[in-house]
Protein backbone atom coordinates (compact mmCIF):
# COMPACT_ATOMS: atom_id res chain seq x y z
CA UNK A 1 0.00 0.00 0.00
CA UNK A 2 1.27 3.28 -1.16
CA UNK A 3 0.41 6.63 0.80
CA UNK A 4 1.08 9.97 -0.71
CA UNK A 5 3.94 8.97 -2.16
CA UNK A 6 5.81 11.24 -4.46
CA UNK A 7 9.36 10.70 -6.09
CA UNK A 8 11.36 13.43 -7.72
CA UNK A 9 14.54 13.93 -9.54
CA UNK A 10 15.95 17.18 -9.38
CA UNK A 11 12.73 19.44 -9.22
CA UNK A 12 10.64 17.42 -10.87
CA UNK A 13 8.20 15.53 -9.62
CA UNK A 14 7.62 12.78 -11.49
CA UNK A 15 4.96 10.96 -9.59
CA UNK A 16 2.58 11.83 -6.82
CA UNK A 17 0.41 9.16 -5.80
CA UNK A 18 -2.37 9.85 -3.27
CA UNK A 19 -3.44 6.53 -2.29
CA UNK A 20 -2.71 3.13 -4.16
CA UNK A 21 -3.71 -0.65 -2.85
CA UNK A 22 -1.83 -3.47 -4.43
CA UNK A 23 -4.11 -6.35 -3.48
CA UNK A 24 -2.05 -9.64 -2.00
CA UNK A 25 -2.52 -12.59 -4.41
CA UNK A 26 -4.30 -10.27 -7.25
CA UNK A 27 -2.88 -9.35 -10.19
CA UNK A 28 -2.94 -5.49 -11.05
CA UNK A 29 -1.99 -4.07 -14.85
CA UNK A 30 -1.03 -0.22 -14.82
CA UNK A 31 -1.96 1.74 -17.62
CA UNK A 32 -0.59 5.02 -18.98
CA UNK A 33 1.26 6.99 -21.72
CA UNK A 34 4.89 7.22 -22.20
CA UNK A 35 6.91 9.43 -19.66
CA UNK A 36 3.37 8.81 -16.38
CA UNK A 37 5.67 7.59 -14.45
CA UNK A 38 4.92 3.41 -14.53
CA UNK A 39 8.56 2.70 -14.69
CA UNK A 40 9.24 4.89 -11.33
CA UNK A 41 6.15 3.44 -9.68
CA UNK A 42 7.62 -0.11 -9.77
CA UNK A 43 11.46 1.43 -8.98
CA UNK A 44 9.57 2.15 -5.78
CA UNK A 45 7.56 -1.01 -5.58
CA UNK A 46 10.83 -3.07 -5.21
CA UNK A 47 12.21 -0.98 -3.22
CA UNK A 48 14.85 0.21 -5.19
CA UNK A 49 14.82 3.73 -4.85
CA UNK A 50 13.61 6.12 -1.83
CA UNK A 51 10.41 8.18 -1.92
CA UNK A 52 10.84 11.89 -1.34
CA UNK A 53 7.62 11.92 0.69
CA UNK A 54 5.00 9.77 1.64
CA UNK A 55 5.30 6.06 3.25
CA UNK A 56 5.48 2.62 1.68
CA UNK A 57 3.65 -0.23 3.22
CA UNK A 58 4.26 -4.01 2.77
CA UNK A 59 2.63 -6.70 4.05
CA UNK A 60 1.39 -4.67 7.11
CA UNK A 61 5.19 -3.24 7.77
CA UNK A 62 6.47 0.39 6.91
CA UNK A 63 9.36 0.55 4.82
CA UNK A 64 12.39 1.95 6.29
CA UNK A 65 14.75 2.46 3.67
CA UNK A 66 18.28 2.25 4.15
CA UNK A 67 16.92 -0.65 7.33
CA UNK A 68 15.48 -2.37 4.75
CA UNK A 69 15.56 -6.29 5.62
CA UNK A 70 17.15 -8.55 2.77
CA UNK A 71 14.85 -10.99 2.90
CA UNK A 72 11.85 -8.56 2.68
CA UNK A 73 13.63 -7.42 -0.88
CA UNK A 74 14.15 -10.87 -1.66
CA UNK A 75 10.69 -11.48 -1.71
CA UNK A 76 9.68 -9.05 -4.64
CA UNK A 77 11.67 -8.87 -8.30
CA UNK A 78 11.31 -6.82 -10.98
CA UNK A 79 11.85 -7.93 -14.84
CA UNK A 80 12.44 -4.78 -16.42
CA UNK A 81 11.22 -3.01 -19.44
CA UNK A 82 15.31 -3.15 -20.54
CA UNK A 83 16.28 -6.66 -19.94
CA UNK A 84 19.50 -6.99 -18.66
CA UNK A 85 21.98 -9.69 -18.53
CA UNK A 86 25.28 -10.95 -16.95
CA UNK A 87 27.93 -11.25 -19.38
CA UNK A 88 27.95 -15.27 -18.71
CA UNK A 89 25.65 -17.94 -19.71
CA UNK A 90 21.79 -18.10 -19.88
CA UNK A 91 22.08 -20.84 -16.99
CA UNK A 92 24.18 -18.80 -15.23
CA UNK A 93 21.63 -15.67 -15.50
CA UNK A 94 18.85 -17.65 -14.64
CA UNK A 95 20.71 -19.53 -12.07
CA UNK A 96 21.60 -16.03 -10.34
CA UNK A 97 18.45 -15.16 -7.96
CA UNK A 98 19.33 -18.62 -6.44
CA UNK A 99 23.10 -18.59 -6.02
CA UNK A 100 22.64 -14.99 -4.56
CA UNK A 101 20.78 -17.08 -1.88
CA UNK A 102 22.71 -19.61 -1.35
CA UNK A 103 20.68 -22.44 -3.22
CA UNK A 104 21.31 -23.59 -6.38
CA UNK A 105 18.41 -26.15 -7.75
CA UNK A 106 19.17 -27.63 -10.70
CA UNK A 107 15.77 -28.65 -11.75
CA UNK A 108 14.53 -24.95 -10.69
CA UNK A 109 16.36 -23.64 -13.10
CA UNK A 110 15.65 -26.06 -15.72
CA UNK A 111 11.80 -25.54 -14.99
CA UNK A 112 11.97 -22.09 -15.20
CA UNK A 113 13.95 -22.20 -18.64
CA UNK A 114 11.19 -24.74 -19.69
CA UNK A 115 8.38 -22.61 -19.19
CA UNK A 116 9.94 -19.86 -21.41
CA UNK A 117 11.00 -22.62 -23.59
CA UNK A 118 14.70 -21.25 -23.76
CA UNK A 119 15.48 -24.81 -22.16
CA UNK A 120 17.60 -25.53 -25.23
CA UNK A 121 19.57 -22.19 -25.05
CA UNK A 122 20.96 -22.60 -21.48
CA UNK A 123 24.55 -23.03 -22.15
CA UNK A 124 24.57 -20.08 -25.06
CA UNK A 125 26.47 -16.90 -24.14
CA UNK A 126 23.64 -14.34 -22.59
CA UNK A 127 25.26 -11.68 -25.14
CA UNK A 128 23.93 -13.62 -28.52
CA UNK A 129 20.44 -13.69 -27.44
CA UNK A 130 18.37 -11.66 -29.40
CA UNK A 131 15.72 -9.15 -27.87
CA UNK A 132 12.78 -11.95 -27.41
CA UNK A 133 15.21 -14.47 -25.87
CA UNK A 134 16.80 -11.76 -23.80
CA UNK A 135 13.34 -10.76 -22.44
CA UNK A 136 12.39 -14.47 -21.49
CA UNK A 137 15.60 -15.24 -19.88
CA UNK A 138 14.96 -12.22 -17.39
CA UNK A 139 11.32 -13.22 -16.67
CA UNK A 140 12.97 -16.75 -16.16
CA UNK A 141 15.29 -15.10 -13.91
CA UNK A 142 12.79 -13.66 -11.85
CA UNK A 143 10.53 -16.75 -12.29
CA UNK A 144 13.29 -18.92 -10.28
CA UNK A 145 12.96 -17.30 -7.34
CA UNK A 146 9.33 -17.49 -6.74
CA UNK A 147 8.87 -13.82 -5.85
CA UNK A 148 6.15 -13.26 -3.59
CA UNK A 149 5.28 -10.11 -5.87
CA UNK A 150 6.71 -9.76 -9.12
CA UNK A 151 6.46 -6.44 -11.59
CA UNK A 152 6.75 -6.74 -15.04
CA UNK A 153 7.06 -3.57 -16.73
CA UNK A 154 5.97 -3.85 -20.74
CA UNK A 155 7.02 -7.20 -20.32
CA UNK A 156 5.59 -8.12 -23.84
CA UNK A 157 6.53 -4.89 -25.98
CA UNK A 158 8.40 -5.16 -29.23
CA UNK A 159 7.70 -8.80 -28.90
CA UNK A 160 6.41 -11.22 -31.55
CA UNK A 161 2.95 -12.57 -31.05
CA UNK A 162 4.43 -16.19 -30.42
CA UNK A 163 6.96 -14.46 -27.72
CA UNK A 164 3.81 -13.01 -25.98
CA UNK A 165 1.81 -15.81 -25.96
CA UNK A 166 4.70 -17.66 -23.82
CA UNK A 167 5.15 -14.91 -21.86
CA UNK A 168 1.64 -14.29 -20.89
CA UNK A 169 0.81 -18.13 -20.51
CA UNK A 170 3.37 -17.78 -18.01
CA UNK A 171 1.90 -15.23 -15.78
CA UNK A 172 -1.23 -16.71 -16.16
CA UNK A 173 -0.20 -19.39 -14.46
CA UNK A 174 1.66 -17.53 -11.63
CA UNK A 175 -1.80 -15.83 -11.36
CA UNK A 176 -3.19 -19.59 -10.76
CA UNK A 177 -0.50 -19.93 -8.13
CA UNK A 178 -1.42 -16.79 -6.18
CA UNK A 179 1.42 -14.67 -6.64
CA UNK A 180 0.89 -10.44 -6.45
CA UNK A 181 1.35 -9.41 -10.21
CA UNK A 182 1.85 -6.15 -11.09
CA UNK A 183 2.13 -5.52 -14.86
CA UNK A 184 2.75 -2.46 -16.66
CA UNK A 185 1.08 -2.98 -20.55
CA UNK A 186 0.72 -0.07 -23.34
CA UNK A 187 -1.50 -2.79 -24.47
CA UNK A 188 -5.62 -2.54 -22.97
CA UNK A 189 -6.30 -6.10 -24.25
CA UNK A 190 -3.13 -7.59 -22.66
CA UNK A 191 -4.95 -5.69 -19.11
CA UNK A 192 -7.87 -7.49 -19.84
CA UNK A 193 -6.63 -10.61 -20.17
CA UNK A 194 -4.15 -10.62 -17.61
CA UNK A 195 -5.19 -8.43 -14.40
CA UNK A 196 -8.03 -8.67 -11.99
CA UNK A 197 -7.42 -4.60 -10.91
CA UNK A 198 -6.76 -1.98 -13.04
CA UNK A 199 -4.65 1.43 -12.39
CA UNK A 200 -4.44 4.57 -14.48
CA UNK A 201 -1.51 6.65 -14.54
CA UNK A 202 -0.63 10.20 -16.31
CA UNK A 203 1.36 12.88 -15.83
CA UNK A 204 2.40 11.30 -12.10
CA UNK A 205 -0.86 10.90 -10.61
CA UNK A 206 -3.17 8.12 -10.47
CA UNK A 207 -6.16 9.09 -12.20
CA UNK A 208 -8.31 5.70 -11.20
CA UNK A 209 -8.05 2.60 -9.54
CA UNK A 210 -10.15 -0.31 -9.67
CA UNK A 211 -11.17 -3.66 -10.44
CA UNK A 212 -11.01 -4.26 -14.22
CA UNK A 213 -14.57 -4.81 -14.95
CA UNK A 214 -15.42 -1.23 -13.23
CA UNK A 215 -12.72 0.49 -14.91
CA UNK A 216 -13.43 -0.89 -18.76
CA UNK A 217 -17.10 -0.44 -18.13
CA UNK A 218 -18.27 2.10 -16.20
CA UNK A 219 -14.94 4.16 -15.75
CA UNK A 220 -15.30 7.27 -13.49
CA UNK A 221 -12.85 9.53 -14.79
CA UNK A 222 -13.51 10.94 -18.17
CA UNK A 223 -9.90 10.62 -18.94
CA UNK A 224 -9.94 6.84 -18.14
CA UNK A 225 -13.13 6.70 -20.34
CA UNK A 226 -10.98 8.65 -23.15
CA UNK A 227 -7.87 6.24 -22.98
CA UNK A 228 -9.30 2.73 -22.68
CA UNK A 229 -12.04 4.39 -25.99
CA UNK A 230 -8.69 4.94 -27.65
CA UNK A 231 -9.88 8.71 -27.77
CA UNK A 232 -6.10 9.77 -25.90
CA UNK A 233 -3.52 10.42 -28.51
CA UNK A 234 -0.42 9.50 -26.51
CA UNK B 1 71.83 -9.06 -34.39
CA UNK B 2 74.96 -10.88 -33.61
CA UNK B 3 75.06 -9.33 -30.58
CA UNK B 4 71.46 -9.85 -29.22
CA UNK B 5 71.94 -13.73 -29.51
CA UNK B 6 74.99 -12.70 -27.53
CA UNK B 7 72.71 -11.75 -25.27
CA UNK B 8 70.17 -13.67 -25.31
CA UNK B 9 73.06 -16.57 -24.75
CA UNK B 10 74.53 -14.62 -21.81
CA UNK B 11 70.90 -14.02 -20.06
CA UNK B 12 70.35 -18.27 -20.58
CA UNK B 13 73.65 -19.03 -19.16
CA UNK B 14 73.23 -16.62 -15.89
CA UNK B 15 70.18 -18.05 -15.17
CA UNK B 16 71.60 -21.24 -15.90
CA UNK B 17 74.74 -21.07 -13.22
CA UNK B 18 73.75 -22.58 -10.35
CA UNK B 19 74.98 -20.32 -7.73
CA UNK B 20 74.10 -17.19 -9.81
CA UNK B 21 72.40 -14.65 -7.95
CA UNK B 22 70.58 -13.78 -10.56
CA UNK B 23 67.98 -16.41 -9.90
CA UNK B 24 67.77 -14.87 -6.14
CA UNK B 25 67.45 -11.73 -7.58
CA UNK B 26 64.90 -12.41 -9.98
CA UNK B 27 62.95 -13.91 -7.37
CA UNK B 28 63.43 -11.60 -4.63
CA UNK B 29 61.94 -8.61 -7.85
CA UNK B 30 58.51 -11.30 -8.01
CA UNK B 31 58.27 -11.77 -4.41
CA UNK B 32 58.24 -7.79 -3.49
CA UNK B 33 56.35 -6.95 -6.60
CA UNK B 34 54.25 -9.62 -6.44
CA UNK B 35 53.58 -9.33 -2.85
CA UNK B 36 52.86 -5.26 -3.37
CA UNK B 37 50.32 -6.21 -6.24
CA UNK B 38 48.95 -8.75 -3.65
CA UNK B 39 48.08 -6.01 -0.95
CA UNK B 40 47.31 -3.39 -3.66
CA UNK B 41 44.28 -5.54 -4.83
CA UNK B 42 43.23 -6.60 -1.63
CA UNK B 43 42.37 -2.76 -1.30
CA UNK B 44 42.01 -1.70 -4.54
CA UNK B 45 39.07 -3.97 -5.96
CA UNK B 46 37.07 -2.90 -2.76
CA UNK B 47 38.48 1.00 -2.70
CA UNK B 48 37.88 1.20 -6.73
CA UNK B 49 34.51 -0.34 -6.28
CA UNK B 50 33.69 2.21 -3.59
CA UNK B 51 34.32 4.85 -5.52
CA UNK B 52 32.36 4.43 -8.43
CA UNK B 53 29.37 3.35 -6.53
CA UNK B 54 28.64 5.13 -3.36
CA UNK B 55 28.51 8.86 -2.80
CA UNK B 56 30.16 9.81 0.65
CA UNK B 57 31.77 13.17 1.51
CA UNK B 58 35.38 13.41 0.83
CA UNK B 59 34.92 11.28 -2.53
CA UNK B 60 35.92 13.60 -4.92
CA UNK B 61 38.99 14.43 -2.96
CA UNK B 62 39.84 10.85 -2.76
CA UNK B 63 39.23 10.37 -6.75
CA UNK B 64 41.98 13.39 -7.08
CA UNK B 65 44.20 11.93 -4.75
CA UNK B 66 43.71 8.42 -6.23
CA UNK B 67 44.81 10.41 -10.20
CA UNK B 68 47.31 11.97 -8.75
CA UNK B 69 48.90 8.74 -7.35
CA UNK B 70 48.49 7.42 -10.61
CA UNK B 71 51.42 9.65 -12.09
CA UNK B 72 53.63 9.16 -8.81
CA UNK B 73 57.22 9.19 -9.35
CA UNK B 74 58.43 6.33 -7.76
CA UNK B 75 61.37 8.08 -6.30
CA UNK B 76 59.31 10.60 -4.80
CA UNK B 77 57.43 7.61 -3.09
CA UNK B 78 60.43 5.71 -2.09
CA UNK B 79 61.86 9.38 -0.10
CA UNK B 80 58.73 9.63 1.75
CA UNK B 81 58.77 6.03 2.76
CA UNK B 82 62.37 6.24 3.30
CA UNK B 83 61.61 9.02 6.12
CA UNK B 84 58.64 7.37 7.17
CA UNK B 85 61.41 4.54 8.50
CA UNK B 86 64.39 6.07 8.67
CA UNK B 87 65.73 6.02 12.73
CA UNK B 88 63.99 9.41 13.68
CA UNK B 89 61.01 8.63 11.47
CA UNK B 90 57.89 7.80 12.49
CA UNK B 91 58.05 4.34 11.74
CA UNK B 92 61.43 4.26 12.81
CA UNK B 93 61.00 1.41 15.68
CA UNK B 94 59.64 -1.21 12.71
CA UNK B 95 63.69 -1.18 11.09
CA UNK B 96 61.95 -1.94 7.88
CA UNK B 97 64.40 0.68 6.32
CA UNK B 98 66.88 -1.74 3.54
CA UNK B 99 64.38 -5.02 3.83
CA UNK B 100 62.15 -6.16 1.35
CA UNK B 101 59.54 -5.14 3.67
CA UNK B 102 60.04 -1.79 3.19
CA UNK B 103 60.17 -2.34 -0.81
CA UNK B 104 56.83 -3.91 -0.77
CA UNK B 105 55.26 -0.67 1.62
CA UNK B 106 57.07 1.68 -1.40
CA UNK B 107 55.90 -0.46 -4.31
CA UNK B 108 52.50 -0.72 -2.82
CA UNK B 109 52.02 2.88 -2.41
CA UNK B 110 52.82 3.17 -6.47
CA UNK B 111 50.70 0.29 -7.65
CA UNK B 112 47.46 0.72 -5.45
CA UNK B 113 46.17 4.46 -7.10
CA UNK B 114 46.80 2.45 -10.12
CA UNK B 115 44.56 -0.58 -9.37
CA UNK B 116 41.80 1.43 -7.51
CA UNK B 117 41.83 3.88 -10.09
CA UNK B 118 41.40 2.04 -12.95
CA UNK B 119 38.92 -0.58 -11.47
CA UNK B 120 36.80 2.56 -10.02
CA UNK B 121 36.57 3.53 -14.13
CA UNK B 122 35.89 -0.07 -15.31
CA UNK B 123 32.95 -0.20 -12.79
CA UNK B 124 31.55 2.85 -13.45
CA UNK B 125 31.93 1.94 -17.17
CA UNK B 126 29.42 -0.55 -16.89
CA UNK B 127 25.51 -0.10 -17.55
CA UNK B 128 24.03 1.84 -13.99
CA UNK B 129 20.90 0.01 -14.45
CA UNK B 130 22.23 -3.33 -13.96
CA UNK B 131 23.32 -2.30 -10.40
CA UNK B 132 19.32 -1.61 -9.83
CA UNK B 133 18.73 -4.82 -12.03
CA UNK B 134 20.75 -7.27 -9.14
CA UNK B 135 19.45 -5.43 -6.28
CA UNK B 136 16.21 -6.31 -7.30
CA UNK B 137 16.66 -9.93 -8.00
CA UNK B 138 17.75 -9.67 -3.71
CA UNK B 139 21.84 -9.17 -4.37
CA UNK B 140 23.16 -7.59 -1.32
CA UNK B 141 25.50 -4.50 -1.57
CA UNK B 142 28.24 -6.69 -1.39
CA UNK B 143 26.82 -9.30 -3.58
CA UNK B 144 26.07 -6.11 -6.25
CA UNK B 145 29.75 -5.66 -6.03
CA UNK B 146 31.17 -8.54 -6.63
CA UNK B 147 28.68 -9.23 -9.63
CA UNK B 148 29.88 -6.08 -10.87
CA UNK B 149 33.91 -6.49 -10.60
CA UNK B 150 32.79 -10.17 -12.32
CA UNK B 151 31.32 -8.32 -14.78
CA UNK B 152 33.75 -6.21 -15.90
CA UNK B 153 36.22 -8.53 -15.34
CA UNK B 154 38.61 -7.24 -18.35
CA UNK B 155 39.11 -3.91 -16.90
CA UNK B 156 40.20 -5.24 -13.31
CA UNK B 157 42.51 -7.47 -15.27
CA UNK B 158 43.88 -4.31 -17.08
CA UNK B 159 43.94 -2.68 -13.53
CA UNK B 160 45.79 -5.36 -12.26
CA UNK B 161 48.34 -5.20 -15.28
CA UNK B 162 48.93 -2.17 -14.79
CA UNK B 163 49.39 -1.72 -11.05
CA UNK B 164 52.16 -4.71 -11.63
CA UNK B 165 53.64 -2.53 -14.84
CA UNK B 166 54.20 0.22 -12.95
CA UNK B 167 56.28 -1.54 -9.88
CA UNK B 168 58.00 -4.12 -11.98
CA UNK B 169 60.00 -2.15 -14.18
CA UNK B 170 60.51 0.76 -11.00
CA UNK B 171 63.90 1.68 -9.78
CA UNK B 172 63.50 4.55 -7.57
CA UNK B 173 61.67 3.64 -4.71
CA UNK B 174 63.19 0.16 -4.36
CA UNK B 175 66.78 1.77 -4.72
CA UNK B 176 65.71 4.60 -1.85
CA UNK B 177 64.30 1.82 0.62
CA UNK B 178 65.93 -0.90 -0.41
CA UNK B 179 69.53 -0.01 -0.97
CA UNK B 180 70.41 -2.46 -3.29
CA UNK B 181 72.24 -4.79 -0.76
CA UNK B 182 73.64 -7.97 -2.69
CA UNK B 183 71.88 -10.95 -1.12
CA UNK B 184 69.37 -9.16 0.57
CA UNK B 185 67.74 -6.34 -1.30
CA UNK B 186 68.82 -6.34 -5.14
CA UNK B 187 66.23 -6.61 -7.23
CA UNK B 188 66.46 -7.04 -11.35
CA UNK B 189 65.99 -3.04 -11.83
CA UNK B 190 68.99 -2.10 -9.07
CA UNK B 191 70.92 -4.50 -10.43
CA UNK B 192 70.57 -3.44 -13.87
CA UNK B 193 71.35 -0.09 -13.20
CA UNK B 194 74.45 -1.29 -10.71
CA UNK B 195 76.30 -3.28 -13.67
CA UNK B 196 75.58 -0.42 -16.04
CA UNK B 197 77.34 1.83 -13.60
CA UNK B 198 80.28 -0.63 -13.65
CA UNK B 199 80.39 -0.96 -16.61
CA UNK B 200 79.05 -4.81 -16.96
CA UNK B 201 77.27 -4.03 -20.27
CA UNK B 202 76.83 -7.76 -21.08
CA UNK B 203 75.66 -8.37 -17.38
CA UNK B 204 73.07 -5.51 -17.56
CA UNK B 205 71.87 -6.66 -20.80
CA UNK B 206 71.56 -9.91 -19.90
CA UNK B 207 69.73 -8.90 -16.65
CA UNK B 208 67.46 -6.16 -18.66
CA UNK B 209 66.35 -9.56 -21.08
CA UNK B 210 65.21 -11.10 -18.15
CA UNK B 211 63.22 -8.22 -16.97
CA UNK B 212 61.53 -8.18 -20.26
CA UNK B 213 60.87 -11.32 -20.45
CA UNK B 214 59.39 -11.82 -17.21
CA UNK B 215 56.83 -9.04 -18.04
CA UNK B 216 56.17 -10.45 -21.45
CA UNK B 217 55.49 -13.72 -19.88
CA UNK B 218 52.86 -12.49 -17.34
CA UNK B 219 51.42 -10.23 -19.81
CA UNK B 220 51.40 -12.51 -21.76
CA UNK B 221 49.49 -15.24 -19.55
CA UNK B 222 47.19 -12.96 -18.32
CA UNK B 223 45.94 -12.06 -21.87
CA UNK B 224 45.46 -15.67 -22.30
CA UNK B 225 43.17 -15.71 -19.04
CA UNK B 226 41.26 -12.61 -19.97
CA UNK B 227 40.45 -14.40 -23.28
CA UNK B 228 39.23 -17.29 -21.33
CA UNK B 229 37.57 -15.10 -19.13
CA UNK B 230 35.72 -13.51 -21.30
CA UNK B 231 35.07 -16.05 -24.27
CA UNK B 232 31.82 -17.48 -25.26
N1 LIG C 1 16.73 8.57 -13.05
C1 LIG C 1 15.98 9.58 -13.55
N2 LIG C 1 16.43 10.84 -13.53
C2 LIG C 1 15.69 11.85 -14.02
N3 LIG C 1 14.49 11.71 -14.55
C3 LIG C 1 13.98 10.48 -14.59
C4 LIG C 1 14.68 9.35 -14.11
N4 LIG C 1 13.92 8.25 -14.29
C5 LIG C 1 12.79 8.70 -14.87
N5 LIG C 1 12.81 10.02 -15.05
C6 LIG C 1 11.73 10.83 -15.63
O1 LIG C 1 10.55 10.50 -14.97
C7 LIG C 1 9.46 10.47 -15.88
C8 LIG C 1 8.73 9.16 -15.73
O2 LIG C 1 9.57 8.12 -16.20
P1 LIG C 1 9.14 6.60 -16.23
O3 LIG C 1 10.27 5.84 -16.77
O4 LIG C 1 8.62 6.21 -14.91
O5 LIG C 1 7.96 6.65 -17.30
P2 LIG C 1 7.11 5.44 -17.90
O6 LIG C 1 5.69 5.70 -17.53
O7 LIG C 1 7.67 4.15 -17.48
O8 LIG C 1 7.29 5.66 -19.46
P3 LIG C 1 7.41 4.57 -20.65
O9 LIG C 1 6.05 4.08 -20.94
O10 LIG C 1 7.95 5.35 -21.79
O11 LIG C 1 8.33 3.51 -20.18
C9 LIG C 1 10.02 10.69 -17.26
O12 LIG C 1 9.73 12.00 -17.66
C10 LIG C 1 11.51 10.50 -17.08
O13 LIG C 1 12.21 11.39 -17.91
MG1 LIG D 1 8.68 2.67 -18.44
Amino acid sequence: MLRNVSKRYGKRTVLHIDRLTIHAGRTLAILGPSGAGKSTLLRLLNFLETPDTGQIEYDGRLIVHGRLPLTTLREVTTVFQRPLLLDTTVWQNVAYGLRLRGRVEREAVVAALQQVGLDRLDRVSARILSGGEAQRVALARALVIKPRVLLLDEPTANLDPANVTIIEEVIQRLRREGTTIVIVTHHLFQARRLADDVALLMDGALIEAGSGEQIFQQPRDPRTAAFIEGRMVY
Amino acid sequence: MNDLLEVLRQAITLLLERDSATWEITRLSLYVSGAALGLSTVAGLPLGALLALRSFRGRRLLVALIYTGMGLPPVAVGLCVYLLLSRSGPLGDLEWLFTPQAMILAQTIISLPVVAGLTMTSIQGADPALRVQLRALGASPLQVTMALLWEVRSGVLVALIAGFGAIISEVGAVMLVGGNIAGSTRVLTTAIVLETRKGQFDLALALTFVLLALTFAINMGTLLLQQRLTRR
